[in-house]
């Protein structure tokens, strides 16, 4: 049994109230954190657990808030993503709507390390019972002196914000996210100067996930030496992963990093193998944004070794044999879905989320769609699979923000991983739509990688 | 913060003020090595940045830290540094991006050059003819809007909009009240007014200068001729509005147009106001003051025999160089 450390009482009925959470525990590292620590100490102890951003780009939260601009006379704020609208991610919801005083927990703590006076917690539009729990969450920490003036006696205000968003997924991003909190059109700025710098009202601005501020709570109780311990080499501590898909057990769960891919689908701890005996043919693992990867890659690397569920060994073979940790979005296609099918599912949500700022985004995202519809529908050429993979390779790294990254990276790597099924759309348009292409090799076992002499 | 850096841009170094931008440092040097821009504009704030087309490859961030930059940059946002090295013409992973990019950008430009009044100075046209490919590979229903005047003066032709937010600018930062913005996301976004609100203002005609393609055009100049066809005169009068400083644009005896004075980037000297853009159409409004220097690469100055200068074959050759003396004698005079 794995360790949990945020979602440890979960299944605690009446968890979401304050008294039944305070009962557990909660709130202590509040009490730690504001009467025995200076601020210096709480950003050191973040820095030494090696939490990594939980939002996707997996940048230590440590370094990021060391990075914040202390100017004289200046506000600074700390600004909660919640607009979590990757498809296949849904565990900030899940942790919002379950355990909300987790998340104010970690706010007021965070909040103190950083000197925000002001915090926000930005919340996608569309989870408005959840924007509920948490105001109420507020209100009722608010009323028990953890926020407001003088917290605890400590002498530190802070005040907390709930801002629904207006429902766009690029609002995900941080510069976006932060204009969308300042009453603009969510356009990305262009970086830099970073949001460390100049973030929200032009002010240092610290913007990080759900989970990232949660998961300081038991950095706090526990000390970052325990946090530490969890985890594998430079991935620390626990991740909630979004598992869905063809899976026996869908769900959110709560992972030690490290443990192996094979072990997180199969053991009837996690996802309890792939559904109605079905074989698993691919994976994405972190969110559509991420490479997607066929059976044989993401249970072994290209090496030979089992690939473990950590930033590392995801992301390892990089983008020819690898995939990323990404948001843990945890999506399991078995031998019955269309791979051609997915990822223009995929390109479409990416062209309709594309918020039309700068052009190899705007454009490339509609071209891609339009190209894998033909494709998916009996119309496509074999010309269409490199035009693909061209189009991908003009949009990324070509745009202000990342998602015309996050947009060319499925595309890519679905015909580099899966030429074979794209081709069979083409020349075998009336049958593609008739049934699917089925597992193929992707399971196979990989081919020994061919050594090369040393001369 | 006078302090002074060095740059080296595809191997010409430049000296400029710290806080100078890549492209800035490049337009100080001049010539080929000057990216390309269609969205920045030096005169708006916080323009720039969103039509990826001034990538460049920064290949020596700075003295002190010479790791290169892992992507390529938008080179009118980034700031130099002491040391930096840039690459624009001399890398092909620039040129490969920027004609990827003109790609995108032509996919939903409707090829209508020859009805369009921004033909010959369109920034879009000179682009796609440096870096553009001859054909399309898109093969799908281009974006398409109908056409809709703003106010009796301007006309809105937003299938022909690279969204390059320029205009937006221009109403945010020049005019008092912003009646213009962007409505919309991804390559449905559109620029549009305020519920289809004429645009009112003093300065709202400059909207039309700023705009790098035919989108927004001067109804009042709509089909009357083609740029090339006219004479560019710099004039200027005694405005309480606007500097008064324009450029008008002589058909015969008539001035066709009246802009702001463009430099080879495109970029206006001085906004003016619509009285002096759109009202003032009589050589007797105007005080001249002599021939707009046009850059000799620009398509305006085609047919403009007096700048021609010989072709070199001429020039080496002192029999034909005898035969063509007047020509010559034309030359030296302007």
């Amino acid at each position: 049994m794995g360790r949990k450390l945020l979602l440890e009482n979960i299944n605690v009925p009446g968890i979401n109230t304050f008294e039944v959470y305070r009962q557990h525990g909660g709130y202590r590292a509040v009490e730690k954190a504001l009467k025995t620590m200076s601020t210096d100490d709480v950003v050191e102890e973040v820095k030494k657990s090696g939490l990594r951003g939980r939002g996707g780009a997996g940048f230590p939260t440590g370094m990021k808030w060391s990075f914040l601009a202390k100017p004289e006379g200046k506000p600074r704020y700390l600004v909660c993503n919640g607009d979590e609208s990757e498809p296949g991610t849904f565990k900030d919801r899940f942790l919002m709507t379950h355990i909300p005083h987790l998340l104010i927990e970690g706010m007021i703590v965070s909040s103190y390390a950083l000197g925000a006076k002001t915090s926000y917690i930005y919340v996608r539009g569309e989870m408005m019972p959840q924007i509920r729990i948490l105001e109420r969450a507020i209100a009722e920490a608010k009323n028990a002196g953890f926020l407001g003036k003088n917290i605890l006696g400590s002498g530190y205000d802070l005040e907390l914000y709930v801002q629904p968003g207006g429902g766009a997924y690029i609002c995900g991003e941080e510069t976006a996210l932060i204009e969308s909190l300042e009453g603009k059109r969510g356009n990305p700025r262009i970086k830099p100067p970073f949001p460390a710098i100049s973030g929200l009202y032009n002010c240092p601005t610290v913007v990080n996930n759900v989970e990232s501020i949660a998961a300081v709570v038991p950095i706090i109780n526990d000390g970052a030496d325990e946090y530490a311990k969890v985890g594998i080499g430079r991935s620390t501590g626990t991740k909630l992963i979004s598992a869905s898909g063809n899976l026996n057990k869908p769900g959110v769960y709560e992972i030690e990093l490290g443990i192996p891919v094979e072990e997180f689908i199969y053991s009837d701890e996690y996802c309890g193998g792939i559904a109605n005996g079905k074989r698993l043919k691919a994976v994405v693992a972190g969110g559509s944004s991420v490479p997607i990867l066929p059976a044989n890659l993401i249970l072994k690397t290209a090496t030979g070794e089992s690939r473990l569920m950590s930033y590392e060994s995801l992301a390892e073979g990089g983008f020819a044999t690898g995939s990323m940790m990404g948001s843990g979005g945890f999506v399991a296609f078995d031998e019955d879905q269309c791979i051609v099918r997915n990822t223009w599912n995929f390109s479409r949500f990416y062209h309709h989320e594309s918020c039309g700022q700068c052009s190899p985004c705007r454009e490339g995202t509609g071209w891609m769609e339009k190209v894998l519809h033909r494709l998916e529908y009996g119309h496509g050429k074999m010309s269409d699979l490199d035009l693909l993979v061209d189009v991908a390779k003009k949009i990324e790294g070509n745009t202000i923000c990342p998602l015309g990254d996050a947009a060319a990276w499925p595309v890519a790597s679905a015909i580099r991983h899966f030429r074979d099924e794209f081709e069979w759309h083409v020349s075998h348009p009336a049958e593609a739509i008739e049934r699917n292409y089925g597992l193929a090799r992707y399971a196979d076992p990989l081919p020994k990688a061919e050594t090369v002499a040393a001369n | 913060m006078s302090e002074r850096v060095k740059v080296t841009i595809d191997g010409i170094s430049v000296e400029v003020e710290q806080g100078t931008t890549i492209l800035n440092a490049a337009r100080l040097i001049g010539g080929e090595i000057v990216p390309p821009a269609m969205c920045y504009y030096s005169k708006l704030e916080g323009s720039g940045g969103k039509c990826r087309t001034c990538l460049v490859k920064v290949s020596k961030g700075s003295e002190k830290d010479p790791r290169p930059m892992p992507k390529l940059v938008a080179s009118c946002r980034t700031t130099v540094m002491e040391g930096m090295e840039v690459q624009n013409i001399t890398s092909p992973e620039v040129k490969e991006a920027r004609k990827g990019v003109v790609e995108l950008l032509l996919i939903n430009h409707p090829l209508d050059c020859p009805v369009c009044d921004q033909a010959g100075e369109c920034h879009l046209q000179d682009l796609s003819y440096e870096h553009g490919s001859a054909a399309t590979r898109y093969e799908f229903d281009r974006r398409s809007f109908e056409r809709r005047d703003i106010g009796d003066k301007i006309q809105l032709h937003m299938t022909r909009c690279i969204l390059c937010y320029r205009c937006v600018y221009v109403a945010d930062q020049i005019t008092d009240r912003r009646e213009h913005g962007v409505l919309g996301r991804g390559d449905a976004a559109e620029i549009s007014t305020y519920i289809e609100k004429a645009i009112e203002n003093d300065f709202s005609g400059n909207v039309i200068d700023v705009c790098p393609v035919g989108a927004l055009t001067d109804r009042t100049f709509r089909f009357k001729n083609r740029v090339w066809f006219t004479k560019p005169v710099d004039a200027h009068c005694n405005c309480d509005k606007c500097s008064g400083k324009v450029t008008l644009w002589y058909k015969g005896e008539d001035v066709i147009r009246v802009t702001a004075r463009k430099d080879e980037y495109g970029e206006v000297e001085s906004f003016i106001c619509n009285d002096c853009r759109f009202e003032k159409k009589k050589t007797s409004d105007w005080v001249i003051e002599g021939p707009r220097k046009i850059s000799k690469h620009s398509v305006i100055s085609a047919n403009h025999y007096e700048q021609l200068a010989p072709p070199p074959v001429i020039r080496k050759n002192p029999a034909l160089k005898e035969a063509n003396k007047e020509q010559f004698e034309r030359v030296i005079r302007y």
